[in-house]
């Protein structure tokens, strides 16, 4: 038997670990027959198909795409960005829920997060900058889509889910402002509330039912504070939902011009 | 056994009667098997070849090879000689799908014809059947004259066709979709998606750790800020609201346009182009009201200050609290 040096027995070894890993009876349960985890990958045409097929996040993107539509200055990425941002702020938001409370404590707890929690302030800065980011983001990708003219048939209907998304995300933002509890969130909220009273016939009633009250008490922040963490987030998943099932029922990204 | 249509019946028994000399009506009935054929020549075969047809629709039909059948004449006739069959590969053909051709038939040529003995061709030498052969039809399919009608027969032989069936020249898939050009998702989308995520997330990180959140005094309902503002992004309205009457502004802007009107715009541009040059007014449309929003916006946040009268933001600071912390030109 030749000599190997450490190093060769060290390879050999490892090798040999990550085969019978790959091959065990719990790897093979996890990933599906053909998954380049299974097998390891090598560059062909049939695993660059398994490599989408056979994960279920990857999944959301069909196997193959229309050439034009991955040239990054067609989308400029905004939609997915827009996705992205979503989930940055889901995790982020979660974490900061860790630290809140929707009361007279509201205010207290932002400045402990601030000045006491490890990274508090930096996941704090995430989650707001990020909000910004999103509907800024989300308003670029609608006009990305109405100057390809993206929103035409057989796309109408998408564009009215991405209308609806739009709007959930600004109340999304909007219901997001009131949490800290400050001069900042409070007059700012109260404007925004104080410009749906203007609404005609029932303007009074819809402002009462947003403030749970007259005007911003810790009422409206428990109310807000639930819209924002919990509806707002759940009705706005089955909407993206609806919007990417869409997207790839209508025949993918549209274009090229 | 297909049903032929009589008219079709009817042309072929015509050509049948006046190449025999028999009465039309008596091809007919002969041909649909209700009396013996006039002419004891042995039946040839028929033989159908299929012939690979492209897949994709808008190549035209392959050159259809009519074959030629040729029957070997009577016993003075000369051994008979082999027709090349020539096959054209479609090189594109993706799917190749069958297509009968019609198939042309000769009937044996007849004792009276005199024998064309005196072509000498040789078995060997198939590739010249173009050469006068026994009957003098053009050797099946140069590539360009592919119907049948025009096979050039001599002009003492007495030759019919007979119509065997009609298939038109069409691929049998159906190809309904345009051919698309297409790439895998991986790696060609996924990668790029995948930087643009991750330059983004360093944006992000970047900027919240540059950049501190506003976190003003403890929230006073007694204590209004003035200017009280909103959002940013509700800020272009605030700025409408303060030039007509709220009752209009508040309503007729956020509902109206916002919800009913933008939702409604795939339903009310009717207009199916998307190239730009073709859809002009839309463009004009939406480019106005970007700049007419962003107009508003930009003022509502950096040009109004306390009761909301106009101020400058390099002169009088900017009066927005969400950019507090971080630009101050006082
Ligand atoms: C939360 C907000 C949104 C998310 C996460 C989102 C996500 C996406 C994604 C990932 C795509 C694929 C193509 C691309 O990246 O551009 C897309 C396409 C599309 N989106 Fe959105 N979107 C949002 C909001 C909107 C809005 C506000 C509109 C319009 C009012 C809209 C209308 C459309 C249309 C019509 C398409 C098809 C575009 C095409 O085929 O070229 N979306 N969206």
């Amino acid at each position: 038997m030749a000599k190997l040096t450490l190093r060769e027995r060290f390879k050999k070894g490892a090798e040999g670990s990550g085969d019978s890993l790959r091959g065990s009876k719990f790897a093979t349960s996890i990933f599906r027959p053909g998954s380049p985890f299974r097998k390891g990958y090598s560059d062909s045409p049939r695993n660059r198909s398994y490599v989408v097929m056979n994960n279920v996040l990857y999944h959301l993107h069909p196997v193959k795409v229309k050439r034009h539509g991955v040239r990054l200055s067609y989308t400029l990425c905004l939609g997915g960005m827009s996705f992205f941002l979503f989930i940055v702020l889901t995790i982020t938001g979660i974490w900061l829920m860790f630290y809140f409370r929707p009361t007279e404590m509201a205010y207290a707890d932002i400045q402990a997060l601030q000045t006491s929690v490890a990274f508090g302030s930096l996941v704090r800065n995430m989650h707001r900058w990020g909000a910004h980011l999103m509907v800024l983001v989300v308003f670029l990708h609608m006009s990305r889509v109405f100057y390809h003219g993206a929103y035409k048939a057989p796309r109408e209907f998408n564009w009215v889910i991405g209308v609806i998304l739009l709007f959930l995300t600004l109340f999304l933002s909007f219901t997001g402002y009131l949490l800290p509890w400050d001069q900042l969130a409070i007059w700012a909220v109260t404007v925004g509330g104080n410009m749906a009273s203007y609404t005609p016939v029932f303007g009074a009633q819809i402002k009462f039912g947003l403030f749970a009250g007259l005007e911003a008490t810790t009422a409206t922040l428990l109310r807000f504070y639930v819209l924002h963490v919990l509806f707002f987030p759940f009705i706005i998943v089955i909407f993206m939902a609806i919007h990417f099932w869409r997207v790839r029922k209508d025949g993918g990204i549209s274009g090229p011009l | 056994m297909v049903d032929i249509p009589e008219h079709l019946l009817l042309r072929s028994a015509e050509a049948r009667a006046k190449a025999l000399g028999i009465s039309v009506e008596q091809a007919l009935a002969e041909m649909k098997g209700e009396s013996t054929p006039t002419v004891v020549a042995e039946e040839p075969e028929v033989i159908e070849i299929d012939t690979p047809a492209p897949a994709k629709a808008e190549v035209p039909a392959p050159v259809e090879t009519p074959v030629t059948e040729e029957e070997p004449a009577k016993a003075e006739v000369p051994a008979p000689v082999e027709t090349p069959v020539t096959e054209e590969e479609p090189a594109k053909a993706e799917v190749p799908a069958p297509v009968e051709t019609p198939v042309t038939e000769e009937e044996p040529a007849k004792a009276e014809v005199p024998a064309p003995v005196e072509t000498p061709v040789t078995e060997e030498e198939p590739a010249k059947a173009e050469v006068p052969a026994p009957v003098k039809a053009k050797a099946p399919a140069p590539a360009k004259d592919d119907s049948p009608e025009e096979v050039d027969f001599a002009p003492e032989v007495k030759v019919t066709q007979r119509l065997l069936t009609v298939v038109k020249a069409k691929p049998i898939q159906k190809a309904s979709a345009e051919p698309v050009d297409k790439v895998n998702t991986w790696p060609h989308l996924m990668l790029p998606e995948f930087i643009s995520l991750m330059a983004m997330m360093a944006f992000l990180i970047i900027l919240s750790a540059i950049l501190q959140a506003p976190l003003l005094e403890e929230a006073n309902p007694n204590i209004t800020p003035n200017p009280a503002k909103a959002p940013w992004y509700f800020l272009g309205l605030q700025e409408a609201l303060s030039y007509w009457d709220p009752q209009i502004a508040g309503v007729m802007i956020p509902l109206v346009i916002g919800l009913i009107g933008f939702a409604a715009i795939p339903y009310i541009d009717r207009n199916p182009e998307n190239n730009p040059s073709k859809r002009k007014y839309a463009i004009m449309m939406f480019t106005f009201f970007l700049a007419g929003a962003g107009t508003l916006t930009i003022i509502g946040v950096l040009f109004r200050g306390p009761g909301w009268n106009w101020t400058y933001p390099w002169i009088d600071g900017i009066w927005f609290d969400d950019l507090l912390d971080w630009i101050y030109f006082e």
